[in-house]
């Protein structure tokens, strides 16, 4: 039962990054204990189609009418850290409408919200662990983290993988956003991991006349490699 | 080959307009025979509630077993969903309802104590927490368990045992301070 790889310490955030303001009172201060994996850890939920309703992995069509703003096609794969494809995991999205507003009671950014869009969807990766969905370019917005913060346009993203040490919740950018270089949550990354972040457009996925498309895929952690690994026994 | 990671990001402020689940608290439907109530409050460095964190669980059936066919036992017949998922309220408050999980063979003969594992996302976490959940009933067990052990300080190994409450088990999770939770590295 091999567990999975660990880390690269240079993926991931820290948790403590002063720039960041809401890491001050919620990051621990005692190391993390180390935990081997074992049964619990190479498991996790497989969650199915009884998640995923017909419409929701498009979320310009889950209203009476059309969400405004830039119609767009976001799709990609979701790979362990061996480039094997993670099939059938449930994938899940939220964002800001066009206008960088959350239909969420705690969003106070004077933006108009959107009667027409909710900014939630999800699907599940098909054979090839790939994923589509169908929405508008999400606004960037305001935020109060320091004088003058906006938050870079971006999708967020939940993926469970298919155990418990591959679960990952993370947010993706689009190309050549200008606030890239004002934004503590992006360069709390390591900068050599950031573009990971990032989709790029493509032209491939655009559908013609209709939406422009952006590719992005996310990359899990592997297997810890055992002399007796076999592809076939990786049920 | 060995692919880059994707990096983690905050869940943010507004992951409920996508991720609560009517159902996501129901480990196990309302009336389950044997059925538990585990929650507690998520508190920051100043003892104050977050509002906006969401707690998920991962465990075995009450035979040790998984819903999944990574077990080298085979998969859990039971039909056990086995994940919960729960936002906090403005209280910092969540809450589950569960069947205690088996104990769990571990390599060399010994065995896990029955356990949850937990994740916690928030605004303000640039990656998930994990932690454990162990079980006051269970000392025996918890004694022998290799994790609990590996933790030297007694008063820190406690922080990982649920707390027996009238309607059910307290476990509350304190992300900084003296009384901070132990978290795993996973």
């Amino acid at each position: 039962m091999p567990g999975y790889r660990p880390e690269d310490p240079g993926t991931h955030p820290p948790l403590d990054f002063p720039g960041y303001r809401s890491t001050r009172l919620r990051h621990p201060h005692q190391p993390l204990v180390p935990l081997p994996h074992r049964l619990t850890e190479v498991t996790g939920p497989l969650l199915g189609s009884e998640r995923v309703g017909e419409t929701d992995h498009d979320l310009t069509v889950q209203h009476a009418g059309e969400p405004l703003g830039e119609r767009i096609v976001v799709a990609g794969r979701v790979l362990d850290g061996d480039g094997r494809p993670v099939p059938g995991t449930l994938v899940e999205v939220w964002q800001a409408n066009a206008g960088g507003r959350y239909r969420h009671d705690g969003d106070r950014h004077p933006a108009p919200l959107d009667p027409n869009f909710s900014g939630a969807g999800r699907c599940l990766t098909d054979t090839e662990g790939r994923f589509r969905f169908v929405t508008v370019k999400p606004g960037a917005y305001p935020w109060k983290n320091h004088p003058n913060a906006w938050r870079p346009a971006h999708i967020h993203f939940s993926v469970f993988g298919r155990a418990f040490t591959q679960r990952l919740i993370t947010q993706m950018y689009f190309p050549g956003d200008p606030l890239f270089a004002h934004d503590p949550i992006l360069h709390s990354v390591p900068e050599a991991a950031r573009d990971r972040l990032v989709a790029r457009f493509d032209l491939d996925g655009t559908v013609a006349e209709w939406a422009l498309g952006y590719r992005w895929d996310i990359v899990l952690r592997g297997r810890q490699a055992t002399p007796l690994e076999d592809e076939d026994d990786d049920r | 080959m060995i692919l880059p990671g994707t990096p983690s990001q905050t869940i943010g402020p507004f992951f409920a307009v996508a991720l609560p689940w009517p159902d996501g608290p129901d480990v196990v439907p309302d009336g389950t025979p044997g059925a538990v109530r585990i929650g507690g409050r998520v508190l920051d460095g100043a003892g104050d509630p977050v509002p906006d964190a969401l707690v998920e669980t991962w465990q075995a059936d009450p035979d040790g077993r998984f819903a999944h066919p990574d077990d080298p036992r085979g998969p859990a017949t039971s039909g056990f969903r086995g994940f919960g998922r729960c936002a906090t309220d403005a209280e910092g408050r969540w809450a589950i309802r569960t069947l205690k999980p088996g104990p769990l063979p571990a390599p060399g003969g010994g065995a896990e104590a029955p356990h949850l594992d937990l994740s916690v996302f928030a605004r303000g976490l640039l990656n998930r927490l994990v932690t454990r959940i162990y079980f006051p009933d269970e000392a025996g067990a918890n004694a022998a368990d290799p994790l609990l052990a590996s933790i030297t300080d007694p008063a820190v190994r406690a922080r990982l045992v649920a707390v027996v409450e009238e309607d059910g088990l307290r476990f509350d999770i304190r992300l900084q301070g003296d009384q901070e939770t132990p978290f795993l590295a996973i």
